[in-house]
């Protein structure tokens, strides 16, 4: 009788299964469902634009280049419109896309831990059965990867739009803001700066500031590796004959890294087109790298945060 | 079985403990109050005890021995912290949907009909709540997850007198008909004399008193007395406080039972629990933790009156 009455004795080693991970899924989308539905949504608004404006470009670009004699005037007044309108509306929405992680960064990533910490709801969310290790690393995986998958889309559609300029402007696809904005970067940098904010968010506990760190330390990584890393990505190719890195730029271009003379004899050292493809995995393979372990920490952060 | 354990707890912030010390043991099936002024370190065993603070020194475990923040330990604890945190700009609704989702216990008909009872609309925004119904909402999202262990952080602090009788109908409600053990600090002592059954008290991080009420009171008594004599008995009995009057002394004193002997001249009273906490409170070197004995070996040196109060 008194075995029967006395209280079973919870084991400890009969840890209940973990929930599964669909159920954040939910709790992810409702709770972030702005960001969620802005950012793709941003995205797609602007390509729609691109597609139209992307049609009259590629159909500008094609009439000037057909146009015969080139020295006409005919084709001179085809030439600088192109320059003025087409290209002023390209260059402005390039330089906007450069901006275009680190306000991802700021606005979608900073928030995620930072308000749950600011407003005391973290002793809501990390007290329930999900318990606060799983429920940061969905959380934050989810939104990462809509973020991410946005991008890349969205950045396989400026390709196509951006392709006339290359030629038109003397840019190679080396060219910084070019090889930023297609290929794996764009994709890579807005996960980056995804990170970069949910870490500054779960460090500074507070958003504005989060935000703030963010903005700084994506601009501080982009001039890193414009001015530093980029260049050194593969070993660069020399060259002392000014056939190979000179002329006029286009889209098969070198990129040019660096120049001297040895006695009298110029060189020059540089970054063969061909290799645009090995360098955007490197570069999309490290930032992914530091974008997991960004992650890594924030969730650690997440685990053990003293209260 | 125990629904908190802790063994040596200690939580320090910088230089500064919040906790220290703390062993103690709490059974379950009762309604605890944890008391204790400002900074005594109330929410830092809370929320150490809910696996949201990890302790500096010593150990918690809860229902019966699960590690605090463990898979287990989330299940059976439902935790309200302080000013009811809740997602402001989430409709009623999906509070609930969203705690069922990240629970694996959730008894949506009970939410559902409890918040019907209240008359908090499904449709509308947390944020938009009054403060009593937000505190009601977070008491129900918590009760749903059918707890072992209901943990309550200052729950009575921002609601008035009507919402505070309502919110503690609710939890005593939850106790007799799911028998949940519930732990719940305030400020609010005269409310809570009449409530709680068991008394954690906590001065500047240090754990004073830990008994069952009913045990407490026996335990105490108030000695009335000639002033002349109050130096003399506070010493030999080991007050716990002395008050003095113009002719008439009070002393507290423990007391193995009723039929302890009263010094000629003076009288025996029974305490309140509110006396009794504030006397607690003002002699900050008094213990009464007899349930120690339950926990770990103590000192068996008797209480000694450190401090007495003019």
């Amino acid at each position: 009788m008194t075995a029967l009455t006395m209280p079973a004795q919870p084991r400890q080693d009969a840890a209940p299964r973990p929930l599964p991970w669909h159920r954040m899924a939910w709790v992810t989308w409702r709770q972030h469902r702005a960001t969620l539905l802005s950012v793709p949504g941003l995205f797609a608004a602007i390509g729609v634009f691109l597609v139209i404006a992307g049609l009259r470009v590629h159909h500008d670009y094609a009439v000037l280049t057909a146009c015969r004699p080139f020295s006409s005037a005919h084709c001179q007044t085809l030439n600088s419109n192109f320059d003025s309108t087409d290209w002023t509306m390209a260059n402005t929405i390039d330089i906007l896309l450069q901006l275009a992680p680190a306000l991802i960064g700021a606005f979608a990533g900073a928030p995620i831990l930072a308000r749950e910490l600011e407003t005391g709801t973290y002793r809501y969310a990390w007290t329930q059965s999900y318990g606060r290790t799983r429920w940061a690393i969905a959380k934050l995986t989810f939104i990462a990867v809509i973020v991410a998958a946005a991008a890349s889309l969205f950045s396989v559609l400026w390709t196509w739009f951006f392709q006339p300029f290359l030629k038109q402007e003397d840019l190679t696809v080396l060219s910084a803001t070019v090889f930023d904005t297609r290929g794996l970067s764009f994709a890579a940098w807005t996960l980056a700066a995804f990170t970069i904010g949910a870490l500054a968010g779960m460090l500074l506990r507070r958003i504005v500031p989060a935000m703030a760190i963010t903005l700084g330390g994506y601009l501080g990584l982009t001039l890193l590796t414009w001015l530093f890393l980029r260049k050194h990505y593969l070993p660069a190719l020399v060259t002392s004959n000014p056939g190979i890195v000179g002329g006029r730029l286009g889209p098969d271009s070198p990129w040019v890294v660096g120049t001297g003379h040895t006695g009298a004899t110029p060189w020059w050292s540089y970054q063969p087109v061909s290799r645009f493809w090995p360098m955007q995995f490197i570069e999309g393979g490290w930032l992914l790298v530091l974008s997991v372990l960004l992650i890594a920490a924030t969730v650690w952060l997440v685990r053990r945060r003293a209260t | 079985m125990n629904v908190i354990e802790t063994t040596g707890l200690g939580k320090r912030y910088g230089d500064a403990w919040a906790l220290r010390d703390c062993t103690l043991a709490l059974p379950a099936g009762h309604l605890t109050a944890l008391v204790g002024p400002n900074g005594a370190g109330k929410t830092t065993l809370m929320n150490m005890t809910v696996g949201l603070a990890v302790p500096t020194a010593g150990t918690v475990r809860v229902l019966g021995g699960q590690p605090a923040g463990s898979a287990a330990a989330l299940d059976g604890i439902a935790f309200v912290g302080q000013d009811a945190p809740l997602y402001r700009n989430l409709p009623v609704r999906d509070m609930l949907h969203l705690t069922r989702n990240l629970n694996r216990n959730f008894d949506q008909k009970y939410a559902q009909a409890r918040l019907a009872d209240l008359g908090i609309p499904l449709g509308k925004k947390a944020g938009k709540l009054s403060g009593g119904q937000q505190a009601q909402l977070a008491l129900t999202v918590a009760l749903a997850r059918r707890p072992r262990l209901l943990i309550l952080d200052e729950p009575l602090a921002m609601l008035d007198p009507l919402a505070r009788q309502d919110f503690m109908t609710t939890v005593l409600t939850a106790m007799t008909d799911e028998g949940v053990s519930v732990l719940l600090s305030s400020h609010a002592l005269a409310e809570l004399e009449r409530l709680a059954d068991y008394l954690i008290l906590l001065s500047a991080g240090r754990l004073q008193v830990a008994d069952e009420v009913d045990d407490l009171l026996a335990s105490h008594r108030v000695l009335t007395g000639p002033a002349a004599e109050a130096d003399r008995y506070a010493a030999e009995l080991h007050a716990v406080q002395v008050r003095r009057g113009e002719a008439q002394a009070h002393l507290l004193v423990r007391a193995s039972g009723p039929a302890d002997p009263v010094p000629p001249g003076w009288e025996a009273h029974s305490v309140s629990l509110e006396e009794l906490v504030l006397a607690y409170l003002r002699a900050p070197g008094d213990t009464a933790v007899p349930s120690l004995a339950l926990a770990q070996p103590i000192d068996a040196t008797p209480i000694e009156a450190t401090e007495v109060t003019r």
